[in-house]
């Protein structure tokens, strides 16, 4: 597929910041911006005793997202420690799930659309929950090193999605990340955040090289500090390249050497060695004996799957298949949200024109919201009134620019269909009117009359021009058929 | 009134009566604390104001005609293992030596709730890691019955302040014996409750699936009036159990007629003290007296209680004491002298043209963590962090914690299996009498094996009471265990209580010259 001499190989895992009121181990609060350390509590700053107990619903929401990532849910689930030692982690510890992770084995179906468009089915090792750490902010502006903790964040649900080094190029990482962004958006698990920190990611990623002497792989480098999707499709392009670089300089392969830990640097738009202190932990994981291990019934299973709704994947292929939009149209759609798709088949099923539909909500919708950076839910035009401004035009009452001007009256000053026709003065013209209309326009010029009588129909179009000036509201496409008719009759 | 001689059981009907008042009650513990500590050394911290004030508006309340607590004007004293909210909890160490929590554990809340007066914390050995007191930063606590000795541990403190009449009831904490060794060594009651019977929130944990909270008092009776007060599930300890707590001291005049009583052969071999065995075993004939049959039964696992117990409660205690680092609260080096000794250091590698040596050296950070480590923690719970940093460490984990944990529940098989036959199992407590002070401090081996009979309970989950049944000639008091099946703490007060209506080990009190 490439004329690199290597394949790259990635495993992505993402962080996502679970959409739970409080927190996965007390009662806090996790609404972001707070002043620091106002959402704490005796246990999320790991007070001598304090215990954590369990946030169901953070449960809840990993096995939503876990069963729409096609994962096994194991019936019985435990909590481990991974102890090391950070400021922004106040107990020593972070709970977290180590051998027995609340689910696992999945996959997720991507479309890597930059070259022929071509599905793929990348494997989910695991998903598990663990809680955030607190956040710390060195000052090293300040001349003397000061760093300052806030542990608002500390004890905040997050889901770590590991996947199968499935992947194959930094572009395909890229198709990825956003395919699980809109899935996590549909599922309304998490706000997807990433300036906020709502989703994290970091991008193991290797080599393999096909050599006279075998397959060689290169050591798996880890990349952190990747702050966007495009930092990761930068991050994975550099490293690749820097991969190859060193394999010809030094030759040294997996299992040479362990693990390397290597920080992105979006500036420089480089990757970094970590310092080696940072890399080699023993985390000494063992089950934290302060909770009680999570039995899952089947019953259980079975509500959060009910839960779950139709998925991007389902809903690309439905609306083609049942509205007959080609698959562009309907990735724009699905990709645009679950309340965007809504609004298109309300609109489409209440007009019964699913293509013009799909036109207008792709040009004039989508722009309009752009515009003014609104979701579909603050769009002041309601479906059902696209839904007949979309029959009219359908219809002939309307033509499109006049369509167009309605539909701004409607934007603009929140009017039904047949309100901004009034406001915009355009009634119907009737048939009587625009027979006589035609028929001055033809007396008036016999050169596009003798044209058209000579097969030149396109010359009837100049009179369309001067029968809109004559009267703005008739319908050009009215104005065509009656000249024509009226023409072949003399 | 000889009030410092009354059980708390008589004390509530006193101050229903009207006999005293919570304030009058309140202060004559405190001279009493007053005139003893010094000698005892049983509180490390007396919180005079706020219990007599605590005492006066319970006075009001009671004066008012309002509904008062169980324990209402009861003065208590509490191991310094449970968070007061605002008030010291040091556990007995350095690293916490100025920590006052923000929050009162359940317990607390529970005893404040039913009226009890709190009138200090109780000496305890460092994190509860010990057995005998001595490890503790605030000093030894002196057994009251022989000031040359230990009151054993890790609730020492609590043990003595009840021996001593210091205060009628005790809060404590079992994480291996450390109730009932130290009831046993003082001659009170104390009681281990069955794992999850009381909530360890704010119990400030050394390991945290042996952990319980419990009543130490003079007598059965005593004990099941607290013991009702501060049972029951609790919604912030999740590894509470979400049962019904039965009126224990409702229950304690249950005939004893047809109780199966067990007796492990094994825990009267070498190494028990003869005046122990002959208490033990005069005890469980009384037992047969009031109507109790006797079985042998057998623990075969139990001869590895104390390595599975070392092993899996040094791995929690690791990782529970890794909290304690100078970054959020407690004890921090001094910054500004650890930054010095960081300069001197590279200065000096520098000079000796070791440059590879001077990158090496510890960040601010690392730096701050250990010194503030090594200063904040003493001997013995380093040793137990280290113990569980090495079990838990990768390639370690299998041979160590996971086979302890195997181990763990063969035990608690074990007891399954013997309490088929048998309704409780009784036996000694500790395999000699208190020790001198200082004795075993540089053998920590010796220490740990006077754990032997204590630390199944804990790793079974199950409620084990030590109760006294008798004296050695030096004068010092000797204990009777029984052992009963999970969330059968009611037959073991029962029994206890049975046995001190025919005995007056209970009664006897230790000699202390008032000091005034």
């Amino acid at each position: 597929m490439s004329d690199q001499p290597y394949e790259i190989v990635i495993g992505l895992e993402v962080h996502v910041q679970l959409r739970t009121r409080t927190k996965l181990f007390c009662r806090c609060s996790t609404e972001f911006g707070q002043p620091a350390n106002t959402q704490t509590c005796p246990v999320c700053t790991g007070q001598p005793g304090s215990l954590p107990v369990m946030n169901r619903d953070a449960f809840q929401l990993s096995m939503k997202t876990a069963l729409a990532l096609n994962c096994q849910i194991p019936e019985f689930t435990r909590w481990d420690r991974k102890q090391y030692y950070y400021p922004d982690l106040p107990k020593g510890y972070q709970i977290s799930q180590y051998d027995l992770p609340m689910s696992c084995d999945g996959w997720l179906e991507i479309c890597e659309t930059q070259g022929e468009s071509s599905e793929k089915r990348i494997g989910i090792i695991r998903a598990h929950l663990e809680e955030d750490a607190g956040k710390s902010m060195h000052d090293e502006a300040s001349g003397r090193a000061d760093s300052r903790i806030d542990l608002n964040r500390t004890g905040t649900p997050l889901l770590e999605i590991v996947s199968e080094p499935d992947l194959r190029s930094a572009a395909e990482a890229r198709a990825y990340l956003d395919e699980l962004k809109l899935l996590l958006q549909y599922l309304d698990v998490s706000d997807c955040n990433m300036q906020e920190g709502s989703l994290r990611v970091d991008a193991n990623v290797n080599l393999h090289l096909d050599e006279p002497s075998g397959l060689i792989a290169t050591p798996i480098v880890e990349i952190k500090n990747l702050n966007s999707f495009r930092a990761v499709e930068r991050a994975l392009e550099y490293e690749s390249r820097r991969q190859y670089e060193v394999w010809l300089e030094q030759g040294v392969k997996k299992g040479d050497i362990p693990k390397q830990t290597r920080g992105w640097d979006d500036q420089l738009e480089v990757t970094r060695a970590q310092r080696h202190k940072e890399e080699s932990s023993d985390y000494r994981y063992f089950p934290d004996p302060d909770l009680v291990p999570v039995v899952v019934t089947p019953d259980e299973v079975e509500r959060v799957r009910r839960s779950v709704g139709e998925l991007p994947a389902a809903l690309r292929s439905r609306l083609q298949a049942e509205y007959g939009v080609s698959e562009y149209d309907a990735n724009v759609i699905v990709n645009q949200g679950r309340d965007f798709v809504a609004y298109f088949v309300e609109v489409a099923d209440a007009s019964g024109d699913a293509k013009r539909t799909s036109n207008w909500i792709q040009q004039e919708i989508l722009r309009r919201m752009n515009e003014l950076q609104i979701s579909i839910r603050q769009f002041p035009v309601d479906a059902v009134d696209l839904a007949s401004l979309i029959q009219a035009i359908a219809t002939g009452q309307l033509d499109s620019s006049r369509g167009r001007d309605v539909f701004g009256r409607m934007f603009e000053q929140g009017e039904a269909v047949t309100d901004a026709m009034q406001s915009l003065g355009i009634v119907n013209v009737d048939e009587g009117s625009l027979r006589s209309l035609c028929e001055d326009l033809l007396a008036e010029n016999p050169r596009v009359v003798a044209e058209v009588k000579e097969g030149k129909e396109k010359a009837v179009g100049a009179l369309i021009g001067q029968a809109k000036r004559l009267n703005p509201n008739v319908n050009p496409s009215e104005v065509r058929a009656v000249c024509l008719e009226l023409i072949s009759q003399q | 009134m000889n009030f410092l001689a009354s059980s708390a059981s008589d004390l509530v009907k006193n101050l229903e009566s009207g006999d005293v008042s919570s304030g009058d009650l309140t202060r004559v513990f405190l001279d009493r604390i007053d005139s003893c500590n010094g000698q005892v050394r049983a509180f490390s911290s007396v919180t005079a104001e706020a219990a007599l004030a605590q005492a006066e508006e319970l006075d009001e309340r009671r004066s008012g005609g309002q509904a008062v607590g169980k324990l209402a004007g009861i003065p208590l004293a509490v191991k310094d293992v449970l968070c007061t909210k605002g008030q010291l909890t040091t556990c007995g160490s350095r690293m916490l030596s100025s920590y006052a929590p923000p929050y009162d554990a359940t317990v607390i809340a529970r005893l404040r709730a039913a009226g009890a007066v709190l009138l200090g914390k109780t000496n305890m050995d460092e994190f509860a890691m010990g057995s005998s007191t001595e490890t503790s930063f605030h000093g030894p606590t002196a057994n009251p019955w022989d000031r040359g000795r230990i009151p054993g541990g890790s609730s020492g403190g609590a043990a003595a302040a009840v021996a001593a009449s210091m205060a009628p009831l005790s809060v404590g904490s079992d994480t291996g014996g450390s109730i009932r060794q130290p009831a046993a060594f003082c001659g009170v009651v104390g009681l281990k409750p069955t794992y999850g019977r009381v909530s360890r929130y704010g119990l400030v944990a050394f390991a945290s699936s042996l952990d319980q909270v419990g009543p130490l008092a003079a007598t059965a009776e005593d004990a099941a009036l607290l013991l009702e007060v501060i049972a029951g599930h609790d919604e912030l300890d999740s590894t509470s159990a979400e049962l019904p707590v039965p009126s224990y001291s409702e229950l304690l005049a249950e005939p004893l007629q047809g109780l199966r009583i067990g007796i492990v052969e094994s825990h009267f071999a070498d190494g028990l003290d003869g005046e122990i065995e002959a208490s033990v075993r005069r005890a469980i004939t009384l037992y047969e007296q009031l109507g109790a049959t006797v079985h042998p039964v057998e623990l075969p696992h139990s001869r590895y209680a104390i390595a599975t117990y070392y092993i899996i409660a040094s791995c929690e205690a690791s990782g529970n004491l890794a909290r304690y680092d100078g970054a959020h609260y407690g004890h921090r080096t001094d910054e500004g002298r650890m930054l010095e000794e960081l300069a001197e250091e590279r200065r000096m590698l520098v000079e000796a043209g070791d440059s590879a040596g001077a990158e090496q050296i510890d960040g601010p950070l690392v730096r701050m963590y250990r010194r503030t480590r090594a200063e904040g923690f003493g001997d013995e719970v380093k040793r137990r962090i280290m113990l569980g940093t090495y079990a838990l460490s990768a390639g370690y984990y299998d041979a160590y914690y996971l086979k302890a944990l195997k181990v763990r529940r063969r035990i608690r098989d074990d007891f399954d299996a013997a309490f088929q036959q048998v309704d409780v199992i009784a036996g000694p407590v500790t395999p000699t009498p208190a020790f001198a002070l200082g004795e075993r401090m540089d053998d920590p081996l010796a220490m740990y094996l006077g754990d032997l009979y204590t630390v199944s309970a804990n790793l079974a989950g199950l409620p084990a009471l030590s109760l006294p049944c008798g004296f050695s000639d030096s004068g010092l008091p000797i204990g009777l265990q029984l052992q009963a099946p999970p969330f059968e703490e009611a037959r073991l007060l029962r029994a206890a209580h049975q046995f001190q209506q025919e005995t007056d080990w209970h009664a006897r009190r230790p000699s202390l010259v008032e000091e005034s």
